[in-house]
């Protein structure tokens, strides 16, 4: 990709050497044009062809196409469910569509940020992206020692020309130039000329960081994606069910699902603990619905050889401990059951996480007893705070709990499947080989408990009451090393791209030519590398900041429009 | 009281859309009348041209395409120019309306959908203001009148909501600067898409074609066209590239990840990789110009998108449409 052109390129007599301009692929468009290899093309050898990929690919044409299909791939992403963000809308999709699912999971847009196709787009373009900027790096580095290039002969046909006389002599005026010009951030050289009419010249450039704020911003996406990709798998992130009074303690067992990085080491969790003391929740009723306006959970934690200290974590305002991050995600009810057999003996006894269903905490959940009555029973129905009647179970009218809280639930007999020692979802029912003895569709009513109350269990199995109503919190715990590093180059990233796109890369020469008439001459003109919109305006205004330091200014008239670039 | 002055902001933003509404009519008026001119003068243009060919009879070789696909300046017509001020009366009863809502919700007016539709067509009205003072893009008016009032009634009508106060999952500090650059960034890629447009139009026209539209020859060049259109562009990428980071600081604070392909941050990414695609091909030989433009189009469609589909259809964790 290196265009060769480059090296060919000379001082030109009009201003133009390219030399310290910022080294492009052949192919952008201030670059001096493709090289036709078409006609003098020798038979390429292997390493000729390993050549001709290597400059294919790191060529513009072909990082704006794979820029192009980056975006273009990203769209199944936001389309189907992800198992990142959405695991529970691909089992719901594959229950819908079995068939459609096996395709789609087959192309892995399941999984589309991660699956082979979208990791080869962006391995692409990130190699193409590293292969162009390390020679650019190179040339800019030594474009930053050159010195500005000779000023040209004829200034008329550049940007923003301008002449005036002045009675001040030409060294002066020149030394005067200079200073003016170095005091506004250019690099400058001089350059005299001897012959019939000597001239005295400052060449000056500035914006260097023009291509500097470049590097940085190509430089820091790469430090991104190996900030992300490598650091972020000695990550881990693990998720548990809060019930007000237990305890957790970070370790991989305490976890309900725990997703380690790729080189995450279980032992490196700190083993500190947790504990919900109270939560409060704030709604607020308008418009017919309640909608949330704060959550309050008030957490004790123990960090090793600590003692308990209270801490309250919100939204929005996750709770840092031992290195990692608590956060808070979702809270519900747990109602607290005891279920006895015929003789009264407690098999039973604890707070039931019911996960909520809608935005008035209408809960759903199950009671697994698998030991102590004749037969495994399960439970499974539904908890509302402030019920009202339907068919199938209740809804709930409000978030709030209320006397007339109600618990409705199914019973269940048969092999719970907990002896397998496969795991096991403790908030769902796999009804197969289970008989429903209880409720809906059933000859039994389904039992209804209100706080306080017991019922008996059909076929004399014993009993169950509704002994009383917890709170719980489910928090996310997050071990993350990459938001320090990944923070640093999004502002290398973002510092980058405001130099790259907003410091004009331009150069301006001022010229001095001695008189006869004991007057100097004095010629402005600017030429831009790359989009610079305020260049004849900046060149006008250096013509007035010099005129200040002069005698006798006067300006003469420009014969013709000069030409602008816009 | 906040009702009160809640009821009064749906009245300013009424009053806005009836404004800008005969704003959009005077421009379409001024962009007819452009049309006129430019006939006119293709006319007086065309009259000796044609002497010329009638003289010089079977010498048809050196027939060349009208290279006058000429184009006509003047002053600004009386439409423009009532359009232009019934804009700025729009905007100012614009800004009363969001600064009503906001007074009423004791808050930033951009928390649900239909105050994002408020503030972001109010920051489109405005970039378009601002645009003027270095350029004077006015023929963009009754593109810029258009696609406010669409949005902005669209809004009004179907995604109106009371003022609520925010759920705790937007209690944050972050709500105020994320939420706004990316309205500024919207702004921005508004006005840009608008003159890409105008480009490939003047690129047709150029080509000889769009001779219904003569309209286009008071419009400057498509080369400058483009070049306005770069400029504005390229600091809406600049806002949304920040916002891209404002999101990510405030998810890590909010979900505890900065980066979890959220659809919202799907979205987010393809915008920004689209339009990084815009500059990269204004920068590749063979892609500057029409290609270009279609980029910078596609990137404020994806904007669009962003804004109405996925906020409504999709699902995930922005979900703070208040619908």
């Amino acid at each position: 990709m290196v265009s060769r052109t480059r090296s060919d390129a000379t001082d030109a007599a009009d201003g133009t050497s390219t030399r310290s301009d910022p080294l492009r692929p052949s192919d952008h468009i201030d670059s001096a044009g493709p090289i036709d290899d078409s006609v003098t093309q020798p038979r390429l050898g292997p390493l000729g062809y390993v050549r001709f990929f290597w400059r294919q690919l790191t060529s513009m044409r072909t990082a704006l196409i794979l820029l192009l299909l980056l975006a273009l791939g990203a769209v199944p992403g936001s389309l189907v469910p992800q198992r990142s963000s959405d695991p529970n809308g691909v089992v719901a999709y594959q229950t819908a569509n079995p068939q459609s699912f096996k395709v789609l999971d087959s192309l892995g847009l399941f999984s589309t940020f991660t699956s082979p196709w979208f990791s080869a787009i962006y391995l692409l373009l990130f190699i193409s992206l590293v292969g162009c900027i390390i020679p650019r790096l190179k040339h800019h580095l030594d474009a930053l020692r050159a010195k500005p290039p000779k000023t040209p002969a004829r200034l008329e046909r550049l940007v923003g020309y301008a002449s005036t006389t002045t009675t001040t002599d030409a060294e002066s005026a020149i030394v005067q130039a200079r200073s003016l010009l170095k005091r506004q951030g250019y690099r400058v050289a001089r350059y005299d000329t001897d012959g019939p009419h000597p001239s005295l010249s400052i060449s000056a450039e500035r914006g260097y960081l023009r291509e500097s704020g470049n590097l940085v911003f190509h430089l820091a996406l790469v430090g991104m994606l190996l900030t992300v990709g490598v650091f972020g798998s000695f990550g881990y992130t693990g998720q548990r069910i809060l019930v007000q009074g237990e305890a957790f303690t970070n370790s991989l067992t305490d976890y309900d699902s725990y997703n380690p990085g790729r080189f995450a080491n279980e032992n490196s969790l700190q083993p500190f603990q947790l504990r919900l003391d109270s939560f409060q929740p704030k709604y607020l009723f308008q418009d017919g619905s309640w909608s949330p306006e704060s959550f309050n959970a008030n957490l004790s934690t123990r960090v090793p050889g600590g003692s308990w200290t209270k801490q309250l974590l919100q939204v929005n305002s996750p709770l840092s401990i031992g290195g990692t991050q608590v956060y808070l995600l979702g809270n519900g009810f747990a109602p607290i059951v005891t279920v006895k057999d015929p003789s009264g003996k407690v098999v039973y006894s604890g707070a039931v996480p019911f996960l909520s269903q809608d935005a008035n905490l209408t809960s759903a959940g199950v009671i697994k007893v698998p030991d102590g009555l004749a037969k495994q029973v399960a439970f499974q129905g539904f908890f509302c705070p402030t019920p009202v009647a339907t068919t199938t179970g209740c809804t709930s009218l409000s978030p709030y709990l209320s006397d007339a809280a109600v618990l409705q639930l199914s019973v269940f007999t048969g092999n719970l499947g907990l002896d397998k020692g496969t795991p096991v979802n403790a908030y769902s029912l796999n009804e197969d080989g289970l008989t429903k003895i209880a409720g809906f569709r059933t000859k039994v009513d389904g039992l209804q408990l209100t706080k306080g109350k017991t019922a008996q269990l059909p076929d004399g199995l014993g009993s169950i009451e509704f002994t009383g109503i917890s709170r719980y919190v489910s928090v996310d715990v997050h071990h993350d090393p990459t938001p320090a590093f990944a923070l640093l180059f999004a502002m290398l990233i973002l510092g980058g791209l405001l130099l790259s796109l907003f410091v004009p890369r331009r150069r301006v020469w001022i010229k001095a030519l001695p008189g006869k008439d004991g007057r100097t001459r004095l010629e402005y003109a600017g030429l831009a590398r790359g989009e610079d919109p305020t260049l004849a305006r900046a060149v006008s205004e250096l013509v007035a900041r010099h005129g200040q330091h002069l005698d006798g200014v006067t300006a003469e008239p420009s014969s013709d429009d000069p030409p602008t670039r816009t | 009281m906040p009702a009160t002055l809640a009821a009064y902001s749906v009245v300013a933003v009424y009053s806005a859309i009836t404004v800008y509404v005969i704003a959009f009519i005077a421009f379409a008026l001024d962009l007819s009348k452009r049309s006129a001119i430019a006939q006119a003068s293709a006319k007086a243009l065309a009259t000796p041209a044609q002497l010329t060919v009638g003289g010089s009879g079977a010498g048809t070789t050196v027939l060349e395409k009208p290279s006058a696909v000429p184009s006509v300046r003047g002053k600004a017509s009386r439409y423009q120019r009532t359009g232009y001020a019934l804009v700025i009366v729009g905007w100012v009863v614009h800004l009363t309306a969001l600064v009503l809502r906001g007074l009423a919700a004791g808050r930033v007016p951009w928390a649900n959908l239909y105050e994002f539709a408020m503030t972001g067509t109010a920051i489109m009205i405005g970039v378009f203001i601002f645009i003027q003072f270095y350029r004077d893009v006015k023929f963009l008016g009754a593109y810029i009148t258009g696609v406010v009032v669409l949005l902005l009634g669209l809004a009004s009508v179907n995604f109106y909501v009371a003022v609520t106060p925010l759920p705790p999952a937007l209690q944050s500090a972050w709500l105020v600067i994320h939420v706004f650059v990316a309205t500024l960034g919207t702004g921005f890629f508004a006005v840009g898409g608008g003159l890409s447009i105008a480009q490939l139009l003047q690129t047709r026209r150029e080509a000889g074609g769009l001779t219904r539209a003569p309209f286009l020859a008071t419009f400057p060049m498509a080369e400058v066209l483009e070049n306005i259109a770069y400029r504005v562009v390229v600091v809406g990428f600049a806002f949304w590239t920040f916002t891209l980071m404002a999101g990510a600081i405030w998810a890590e604070r909010a979900w505890g990840r900065y980066w979890g392909w959220d659809t919202k941050e799907v979205w987010t990414f393809i915008i920004w990789v689209t339009f990084a695609g815009y500059i990269h091909a204004r920068a590749t030989r063979g892609w500057r110009g029409s290609r270009s433009a279609w980029l910078a189009i596609i990137g404020f469609s994806a904007v669009l998108f962003n804004y109405t589909v996925v906020n409504l259809f999709f699902k995930g964790l922005h979900a703070y449409s208040g619908l």
